[in-house]
């Protein structure tokens, strides 16, 4: 009796499992496929028919246009924007997780309080800044708000994490006559790696898709980011589905990889967001 | 020899306080000149009528405010906003956990789900924002095609102004339960295997198991999943701008959409500015209000 009703059940969750699977990936099957198609192909074929070629053109239109422009843009932004911020929230972390001082506390309840702030509250004075400063419409003006909006999130985690490391490496090193500068390059930063990696992915992967602030401070299409790479070619190819579908197709490539080679550090660090606010 | 001790521990402190500073500065001059500033200046410009572009610039008082408060596709926004928050928390979480249970409870074979089911969360907001735009569309979409099947018509899911809101929650749900799986599944290795054995040993079926062991070890972890998506569907932006744009009307306007199309495409840079402090000071009250009642009860249970 116990164990054919606990057979059902597991029936009905392989089925509502099976269900769940169409439903997440229905629409990458939808955009894969058609992206192959020629312009009309899906309206007088059906949306899910199979290609009739597999033709490449669509990823050729592409690929030959400003693509790799949107791309290399995003990773020169990624990578500046990427090192400041770890090497800078290491450096905040240091003094809040290990020293005593009075303003310590206040300081980091102020910092974490900063990461429920909503970005477009931002918007319109960093527009401002970017204009004045003369760096609107230009890879430059992502940097700042990148680096600043991720900065309470990353102080919180490897504040958290550098208060793990064992008080005995301080003293030894202390005893060997390290001062507080040396003793973060030399012990702290290196000891809190596995923490920046994960940091490194959390906003890494944030910094890559960003949207608000890339679609704000730039305009012309040599000095966007790869989200916007999809926001230009619609614009252009609106009515061509199986185009869009192309671009969207090219803009996933990057992370599928980075899924394939390092699945369980990119679940990892892509949670690591998820904690108590 | 006391009192040069005493100086000495002096000195340590001011070289403590001297360290601390120069470690902080970077990340204080950041946050000042993009975080604290930003939004001062945010409050300060609500005061004015601006085009955001030329010099003439009149101050108004608190004329903005006024028309904020009264303003109804704010606060249809607003109502919006409350509406995404509510149902992705009962939807996503949910599904999350059912989800993150399945693989827990089928052990190894499930590989293959973990990595299937994650997959939506590879995408940017955006281009899942455009995918779905050409996926739902009328003619050539995934329902149409699906209604064709049994010989019904074109579904318009998003051109209808009362079932958009819905779809775009749908598609929020099937871009973030992922997310929530992934999280309640870290949530289950925190559960010692040797409580799941002595359950099992005890003569419990594993519904009983779910129900009566895990489900309430897991709480604390589901109620910050709730918070987490609280606070991220009162910000919601990208993947709404861009497969709706608010509309059709303003059936799936959020505040962060219509703050962004008074400041950037109106260019009414004064009453855009106050409707993002606005939104600012009503995510903060949701925020503290929610806590609060959650903290609340956990004292309350201890």
């Amino acid at each position: 009796m116990k164990k054919t009703k606990s057979r059902l059940s597991w029936g009905i969750a392989w089925i509502l499992g099976i269900f769940w699977s169409v439903v997440a990936l229905l629409p990458f099957v939808f955009m894969v496929l058609n992206s192959f198609k020629e312009k009309f192909e899906l309206l007088t074929e059906g949306v899910f028919s199979i290609p009739k070629s597999f033709n490449l053109e669509n990823y050729k239109t592409v690929l030959t246009g400003n693509f790799f422009r949107f791309f290399f843009n995003s990773v020169i932004v990624l990578v500046i924007s990427l090192t400041i911020l770890l090497f800078i929230s290491a450096c905040a972390s240091y003094p809040l997780s290990r020293f005593k001082f009075r303003l310590a506390k206040p300081i980091y309840s102020l910092i974490v309080a900063c990461m429920s702030i909503p970005i477009h509250i931002t918007l319109i004075p960093v527009f401002k800044m970017s204009k004045d400063m003369g760096i609107y419409d230009s890879i430059w003006a992502l940097i700042g708000p990148y680096v600043a909006t991720a900065i309470p999130i990353s102080v919180f985690i490897l504040t958290s994490f550098m208060r793990e490391i064992p008080k005995e490496i301080e003293e030894a090193a202390q005893i060997d006559g390290c001062g507080k500068y040396q003793m973060f390059f030399r012990i702290i930063f290196p000891l809190a790696k596995p923490g920046l990696a994960t940091l490194a992915i959390y906003n890494g992967v944030n910094m890559w898709n960003e949207f608000s602030f890339a679609y704000t401070l730039t305009q012309s299409s040599a000095n966007r980011t790869l989200p916007l790479a999809v926001w230009e070619f619609q614009g252009q190819y609106s009515m061509n589905t199986p185009m869009v579908m192309a671009v969207l197709t090219l803009t996933v490539i990057p992370m599928i990889i980075l899924f394939i080679f390092a699945q369980d550090k990119l679940v990892k660090g892509m949670t690591a967001g998820a904690v108590k606010g | 020899m006391g009192k040069k001790e005493l100086s000495l521990a002096a000195k340590r402190k001011q070289d403590t306080r001297r360290a601390a500073f120069v470690f902080l500065l970077p990340i204080a001059l950041l946050m000042i000149v993009f975080i604290f500033y930003p939004i001062v200046d945010t409050f300060y410009t609500s005061l004015f009528k601006w085009n955001g572009i030329s010099a003439d610039k009149t101050m108004i008082g608190l004329k903005n405010w006024v028309k904020l408060a009264k303003d109804t596709s704010f606060w249809t926004a607003f109502k919006n906003n409350l509406v995404v928050m509510v149902l992705s928390i009962c939807i996503q979480i949910p599904i999350g956990l059912a989800l993150a249970t399945f693989i827990d409870f089928g052990g190894k074979k499930m590989t293959i789900f973990k990595v299937l089911w994650f997959i939506p969360l590879l995408m940017s907001s955006v281009a899942i924002g455009f995918l779905f735009s050409y996926a739902l569309a009328t003619n050539g979409g995934i329902f149409s095609a699906i209604s064709k099947i049994f010989g019904g018509g074109n579904i318009d899911l998003l051109g209808n102004p009362k079932t958009a809101l819905y779809t775009v929650i749908g598609v929020i749900a099937w871009q973030f339960t992922p997310f929530y799986m992934v999280y309640c599944m870290a949530a289950y290795t925190n559960v010692p295997t040797d409580v799941y054995e002595a359950a099992i040993i005890d003569g419990a079926t594993k519904g009983q198991y779910f129900w009566r062991v895990a489900l309430p070890l897991l709480a604390p972890s589901i109620k910050s999943a709730a918070i987490l998506s609280m606070v991220g569907s009162l910000k919601y932006f990208d993947l709404v701008y861009v497969m709706t744009g608010g509309g059709p009307g303003t059936s799936t306007e959020l505040m962060a959409t219509y703050m962004y199309k008074q400041s950037f495409v109106k260019f009414n840079m004064g009453y855009g500015s106050a409707v993002a402090a606005g939104m600012f000071i009503l995510i903060s009250l949701t925020s503290l209000i929610t806590m609060r009642i959650l903290n609340g009860r956990k004292k309350g249970d201890a």
